[in-house]
């Protein structure tokens, strides 16, 4: 029956402007080298994609684990390769990340939570995330804030794509105290950078269909930096006719975002802006247990919540909402192109946000396990393929 | 020269308004001062993001759009992980809007596919030819074919393998003509130093890499003594940098009669843009027809893939029976190019097996296959490696 479904879509892959579904039928798959060339005659024992998972500190292993359960319940061919990188717990060295990044050199897709940075200078001014990100080269964060059908806020039917340049900028781990009791630190914004994560933007907005993309900024302060960033988006904006290129200034977009965040389509913005706007766009729909993230570099894929927040508070107790790590990964899954179907299970899980199951968040009273536990029953009994 | 270019750039910084005059001369000390020009030819970083590549595909007309669907799905069945962005191009239009909007797409992606698009004869002759305007635009100078005998296809000629550079902007092809006297019609071939230098330039280079042993100019100086005596002028200074290769030339008539009596003599040709047009058909031509040869055109920023002999197929579109080896062949071409070398060894592969079995054969290659049939033969064989692919 998936072969039928399957041949009745190709007639529909060779029209132009197809509907979404059949835009999803016809997206190629990314391949890790690895699984190429097995030695038996049927590739289908071996179509197991790989993907390197890092659960990282709080809430994350709880998260992880509803991560795995829901994919154990719908057979979905994903393995998973665990490393616990945490500066915490003091798992974290040289060689961890080393071979978390091999692992992820080889598997071109990650699935990873929020690895905390203490507050406390031990020696270390970048963190491990941002050696992470920086090794890879992960330089666009993309956060697809929509509204939960089903759960109302303030907003609702809210659409916005927020991309956030990830590697430079307030976050280049550059400070230091030139005279005593005066600190300098350092931003960075470079131009190849700034138009990198500018192309991706309008990329991002030509490849799904949107029709604005804003920049975000503080040029009339930071004359040269931001001045710089902006350029490089206005020259970047020229190749892309068909979209509209605004800007704004970051203290306007905050208050227009709590007013009026319709008016938004695609913004894109450097590091600190990006992890504020990520922050209050994720408020808007309902917290930090609701939005997935991605972050792109030019060969790796990494799927994690949009808001990073590790929720040490709520450790071991069952109340963190797994809904935003079971929406990334079912971004995760539409990235590998795996089958068609999991693209439904993840608009399933959007819709288990009805009232009996909604975690403390969102104001219900439900724990994660049963969370996870409505969302693997409503996998089993899907209809049959 | 040194001395010279930094006190211009002391110029530019203070005064970055003398662009105008001084925007020619600026180009010749290098691309210091990319920065300061027009912005509209900023070359943008390729478009990978998460493992995944961004092609502009443009249909074009006849076979184009049936033949590059059957692309699309090959990609999608083998698991490339390259994705389209297809712009189409209007032909019947006479605003030039539509190839404004495709060029604009290739100078976002870097590399696209194309099929080709019809000049249609009945539209008054400010029209210019849309491929045409594309390959100038973007300065795609050298367009690259490669004509190889295929072991399962019969021709009268075997063991053919000859690597055809022809230059892809000037020449005949300014689209530069008047009528200065009512009756009378001047055409201007335009020939320059600049463009046949880098065009024998890339001529070698290619020969090195590939390891030939040997270039061959094709010309008519004999006649045309300025022209393409500037031509093959430049092509000898080239020559004199690569001692390795050797080098002649060869006038257009006598070429085209070795390449139907003795084409195993040539090795890489290289040529204007009429001879290069002539020439690479005949070549096509000898190793099985149109349906069976890819072709390149490369530029200083951008790719384009597409058939070498770019015809648009009117008579035969939309009855599935066009042969998609070319196009087939020239979507490894452009793996090649992005640097996916396994997914274009498997494709090219499975095509060339499939090449093997006559029942498969087209109706040019004088047999009674169907499009459908090839491309499924095409993605069973690609199947049958054990790759991962799409269906489970």
């Amino acid at each position: 029956m998936a072969a039928a479904l399957r041949r009745s879509f190709s007639p529909f892959v060779k029209g132009l402007g197809a509907s979404r579904w059949q835009q999803l039928a016809s997206r190629q798959l990314s391949l890790s080298p690895g699984l190429c060339g097995s030695e038996s005659p049927l590739a289908r024992a071996d179509a197991i994609f790989k993907v390197t998972m890092i659960p990282g500190d709080g809430v994350g292993p709880e998260l992880m684990t509803a991560v795995k359960d829901v994919f154990k319940a719908g057979d979905i061919p994903v393995e998973f390769e665990e490393f616990h990188l945490s500066e915490v717990q003091h798992m974290a060295s040289e060689d961890k990340l080393d071979h978390v990044l091999s692992s992820m050199k080889n598997n071109k897709v990650a699935i990873k939570g929020k690895i905390h940075t203490p507050m406390e200078y031990k020696g270390e001014l970048a963190s491990y995330e941002m050696k992470l990100r920086r090794k890879l080269d992960l330089f666009a964060n993309v956060v697809h804030v929509n509204s939960l059908p089903g759960y109302s806020t303030r907003h609702n039917n809210l659409d916005l794509v927020i991309i956030r340049e990830q590697t430079e900028g307030e976050y280049s781990s550059l400070e230091h105290e030139s005279v005593p009791g005066v600190i300098e630190c350092l931003k960075i914004i470079t131009r190849d950078k700034s138009r990198r994560i500018a192309k991706f933007a309008f990329d991002y907005a030509t490849k799904k269909g949107r029709s604005k993309v804003t920049a975000v900024h503080k040029a009339n302060i930071m004359k040269l930096a931001d001045g710089l960033f902006l350029q490089s988006c206005a020259e970047v904006a020229q190749l892309y006719p068909k979209i509209k290129y605004e800007n704004i200034i970051i203290d306007n977009c905050c208050m227009q975002l709590v007013q009026n965040p319709y008016q938004f389509d695609v913004l894109v913005m450097p590091n600190l802006y990006g992890n504020i706007i990520d922050n209050l766009a994720a408020g808007l729909v309902g917290g930090a247990g609701v939005v997935p993230g991605e972050s792109y570099s030019a060969e790796y894929a990494v799927f994690e919540t949009g808001a990073r927040h590790p929720f040490a508070q709520a450790v071991g107790r069952n109340i963190a909402n797994p809904t935003a790590m079971l929406l990334s990964s079912a971004n995760m899954l539409k990235h590998l192109n795996v089958l068609v179907l999991m693209v439904v299970c993840g608009s399933m899980f959007v819709y288990l946000c009805t009232p009996q199951v909604r975690t403390r968040d969102l104001g219900g009273y439900s724990t994660t396990g049963d969370f996870v536990h409505a969302v693997v029953e409503n996998l089993r009994h899907r209809p049959a393929h | 020269m040194a001395a010279h270019s930094s006190l211009l750039s002391v110029f530019k910084i203070i005064n970055p308004r003398w662009n105008g005059p001084l925007g020619n001369s600026v180009k010749i000390f290098g691309t210091t001062f990319t920065n300061h020009r027009n912005k509209t030819t900023l070359t943008p970083p390729p478009a990978k993001y998460g493992g995944r590549h961004t092609v502009t595909l443009i249909p074009g007309d006849g076979i184009g759009p049936e033949l590059l669907s059957h692309v699309k799905e090959v990609f999608r069945f083998s698991c490339v992980p390259v994705d389209f962005e297809v712009v189409q191009v209007n032909s019947a239009m006479e605003s030039e809007d539509d190839i404004m909007d495709a060029i604009t797409a290739i100078r976002r992606n870097g590399v696209a596919l194309k099929g080709n698009i019809e000049t249609k004869h009945t539209l008054p002759p400010s029209v210019k030819s849309r491929n045409n305007v594309l390959r100038t635009t973007l300065d795609l100078y050298a367009n690259v074919m490669h004509c190889q005998s295929l072991p399962g296809v019969q021709t009268r000629h075997k063991d053919i393998d000859i690597m055809i550079i022809r230059e892809n902007t000037e020449g005949e092809y300014s689209s530069l003509e008047h009528e200065s006297v009512p009756g009378v019609v001047e055409c201007l071939k335009i020939i320059t130093r600049n463009n046949s230098l880098r065009i024998a330039d890339y001529a070698f280079q290619l020969a090195r890499e590939k390891g030939r042993s040997r270039v061959t100019a094709v010309h008519k100086a004999n006649i045309m003594k300025l022209g393409d005596g500037l031509f093959l002028q430049c092509c000898r200074e080239v020559a004199s940098g690569y001692p390795d290769i050797t080098f002649d030339s060869m006038i257009v008539d006598n070429t085209t009669m070795q390449l139907v009596s003795k084409p195993q003599q040539f090795d890489v040709m290289v040529m204007p843009n009429l001879y290069g047009n002539v020439v690479s058909n005949v070549c096509a031509g000898l190793v099985g027809g149109p349906g069976l040869v890819p072709g390149a055109n490369y530029g200083q920023d951008y790719a384009v893939f597409e058939t070498a002999t770019r015809n648009t197929g009117k008579s035969i579109a939309g009855k599935n029976i066009a042969n998609p080896t070319a196009m087939l062949l020239a979507s490894c071409m452009m793996l090649d190019h992005l640097k996916l070398y396994n997914y274009a060894t498997l494709i090219r592969n499975a095509v060339l097996t499939t090449m093997n079995e006559t029942r498969l054969h087209t109706a040019d290659l004088g047999g009674q296959g169907t499009t459908l049939e090839v491309v499924q033969s095409v993605m069973r064989v690609i199947q049958s490696k054990g790759q991962l692919t799409a269906e489970f």
